[in-house]
């Protein structure tokens, strides 16, 4: 043990008396550490943070989208197409509880962007128009009033439910409940060229600050009853997108057969390949999200791969070199009695400090970078966790030691072989 | 007899041309000689040399060290016997650079497959050459001479039987080489047999016997007259 200890004194000796010169030879692999613990912290950092945005509308909930797609791809309507094969009929159809019994509430949304007037005070944002069934559906925490009824949902009663920066920009006093609010019409909507320009809402509630959920803001937006927006804003007959939930997790897949069962009646579809809709469920969403993100890790952990294999071989291409300038050293430490093995190990063991020590610098220098992302993922606005595994680490001081292994083996069994007479006669 | 070689032949293969270097050595040499290796460059007497301390293997012929054949050894018994039972001092001293002569004293015992007592033996060493004050110098901050000096510490720190000397005065000045010769007229007297390789004359005159080689042949082989000897003394360096 002591003989391993001044082992690693008299190599680190070595190495630290060619500072510039080891420190250059270990930059790749300090590199391609970092890359990697980087790539993985970011990697579970955004996977934690999709769950987190997904897991925080809520569980057991099915969405269905128009339009058809295939199974592992997005939706089509995720590309900003406008499919319209959804309507307040496949609603109903799936409200009716012979139909979808497992169903506790169906919701139907469409939305926009829409200006926000209160007095001489405007806002730009999103609204949601939806049923009153949606405090069912999606966790919603209320900072003043209430959430708008079934009733005035399905009546599209003039009310609106504010959220929280949207009510703080227009009432800064925090005398929301009960104002009058206007909602510009779009330029786009056919109706607009005959009405006022504006539709009158009075406020009856505003939302908990909440901070994104499924990477929306939830406080830069405002809901109001769906057939409102539906027609007076937007001026379309389709819905957009439909949630439902159901009432425990082991009916999720029984339900999404059923939604589709009931919309395929509904369109009278009878092949499969025909549907015009896209039942999902969270487990899915999430299942394509992660992909997206496991695809990248892959790809960014082979260039990172890549940049360990080219500091592999700078080691390798120093080693040789130290090799040959210390050829008379060999000749000599063989002379007194170093055997093929001494000397191998020797040249070995160096090399291993090497990227040893390149893998701890990348270590610290990778983990220093991603907690600095999370940082700044966190002033941006999201709830991004620093996440740095033990396999990451783990794994960087595996990968390091086994690059010193594996390209300092050749210069070390080159200098194991050197023939101690011609090696002391070297100059 | 402690190095006994018989009828030993040594080719080199230059891509397919052989030459021969020695031929047909015979030499025995007891324990606690102090023997001298003549001969001009190219006489053969470096592999002559390198031969006898194991660096070499022969291409024809014995060796027996000790009472025993080596012709059989494997490479890492030559390394221990190299390690154990011999030392050597080289014309160019070979100390390892920016190691302190401490350390560098301390090498072969790191070989030696002995854990204990490192530092001391070596302080032991260096103290025999009148280095003992010197530990942690670095082996490029002294003298020449005080280098060799180091070396010959360094190849005593084994307690070995026999030291190998290769011009070990080549690079030295005659005072720095005086003591050099000094140190290894003591090793002898204490009963060390010692093996010296030089074309000087007034350095071979130091041994007891002088074997001169040419062209791979033993060509003479005689005692040196008590009369005839140089003995140096030791000076500060």
């Amino acid at each position: 043990m002591k003989n391993f200890l001044s082992d690693i004194k008299v190599t680190i000796k070595n190495l630290l008396s060619r500072k510039g010169r080891s420190f250059l030879t270990i930059l790749g692999i300090i590199i391609g550490v970092a890359g990697v613990i980087i790539i993985m912290s970011l990697g579970a950092g955004a996977q934690s943070l999709v769950l987190g945005q997904i897991t925080k509308l809520g569980t057991n909930m099915i969405g269905v989208l128009p339009g058809k797609s295939n199974e592992a791809g997005p939706p089509a309507a995720v590309f900003g197409v406008q499919v319209k094969t959804l309507t307040l009929r496949d609603v109903e159809a799936l409200k009716n509880k012979s139909n979808v019994p497992n169903a506790t509430a169906v919701a139907a949304f469409v939305n926009g962007s829409a200006t926000l007037i209160s007095g001489h005070e405007s806002v730009d944002t999103n609204f949601v128009s939806t049923d009153g069934t949606y405090p069912k559906i999606v966790n919603v925490e209320m900072e003043k009033g209430e959430f708008f009824t079934e009733e005035e949902g399905k009546a599209g009663a003039n009310v609106i439910v504010l959220g929280y920066d949207v009510a703080t920009g227009l009432f800064p006093n925090g005398d929301e409940l009960g104002q009058i609010v206007k909602i510009k019409i779009p330029n786009n909507n056919p109706a607009s060229i005959n009405e006022v320009g504006s539709i009158p809402f009075r406020v009856i509630g505003v939302q908990k600050k909440m901070g994104t959920v499924a990477f929306q803001n939830q406080d830069d937006q405002v809901f109001i009853p769906f057939p409102i927006g539906q027609r007076q804003l937007l001026g379309i007959d389709y819905v957009q997108f439909i949630r439902i939930k159901v009432d425990d997790a082991t009916n999720v897949k029984t339900t999404m057969e059923d939604v589709t069962r009931v919309l395929r009646e509904e369109h009278r579809i009878t092949n499969p390949s025909d549907d015009d809709f896209d039942v999902r469920d969270l487990a899915d969403v999430i299942k394509i999200l992660t992909s997206i993100t496991g695809t990248l890790s892959i790809f960014l952990s082979l260039m990172a791969g890549i940049s360990l294999v080219v500091g592999g071989i700078g080691i390798m291409n120093i080693m040789l070199v130290t090799v040959s300038e210390r050829t008379r050293e060999i000749g000599l430490r063989k002379a007194i009695g170093a055997t093929r093995r001494n000397i191998r190990d020797q040249f070995l063991f160096e090399s291993i400090v090497l990227t040893l020590s390149g893998g701890l610098i990348g270590i610290v220098f990778g983990v220093l970078v991603s907690y600095l992302i999370a940082l700044g993922a966190r002033f941006a606005g999201y709830d991004w966790a620093f996440i740095i595994s033990p396999i990451a680490i783990l794994l960087a001081v595996i990968v390091s030691i086994l690059t010193g292994v594996i390209f300092g083996l050749y210069p070390a069994i080159k200098a194991a072989k050197l023939d101690p007479i011609v090696a002391l006669r070297y100059e | 007899m402690l190095i006994e070689l018989k009828n030993i032949v040594k080719n080199y293969d230059n891509g397919g041309v052989i030459t021969r270097v020695l031929h047909n050595v015979n030499l025995g040499v007891e324990e606690g000689e102090f023997i001298a290796i003549m001969g001009p460059s190219g006489s053969g007497k470096s592999t002559l040399m390198h031969t006898i301390g194991f660096l070499d293997r022969p291409t024809e012929g014995d060796y027996f060290f000790d009472g025993q054949n080596t012709k059989d050894f494997s490479d890492d018994e030559l390394a221990k016997i190299r390690n154990q039972r011999i030392g050597f001092v080289f014309q160019s001293f070979n100390l390892l650079p920016r190691t302190s002569v401490l350390d560098n004293v301390m090498l072969p015992l790191f070989y030696s497959g002995n854990k204990k007592g490192h530092e001391h033996k070596a302080r032991a060493a260096l103290e025999s050459v009148d280095l003992g004050e010197r530990l942690h110098y670095m082996s490029n901050q002294i003298s020449g001479g005080q280098k060799q000096r180091v070396a010959i510490a360094r190849a005593l720190v084994c307690d070995p039987k026999v030291i190998f000397a290769d011009e070990p005065t080549g690079n030295l000045d005659s005072k720095s080489g005086g003591t050099v010769m000094h140190i290894l007229e003591k090793l002898n007297k204490e009963g060390r047999t010692i093996i010296l390789v030089t074309h000087d004359v007034n350095v071979a005159l130091h041994a007891k016997r002088i074997v001169t080689i040419r062209d791979g042949e033993i060509v003479s082989d005689r005692k040196v007259k008590e009369d005839e000897r140089v003995h140096s003394k030791r000076s500060e360096d």
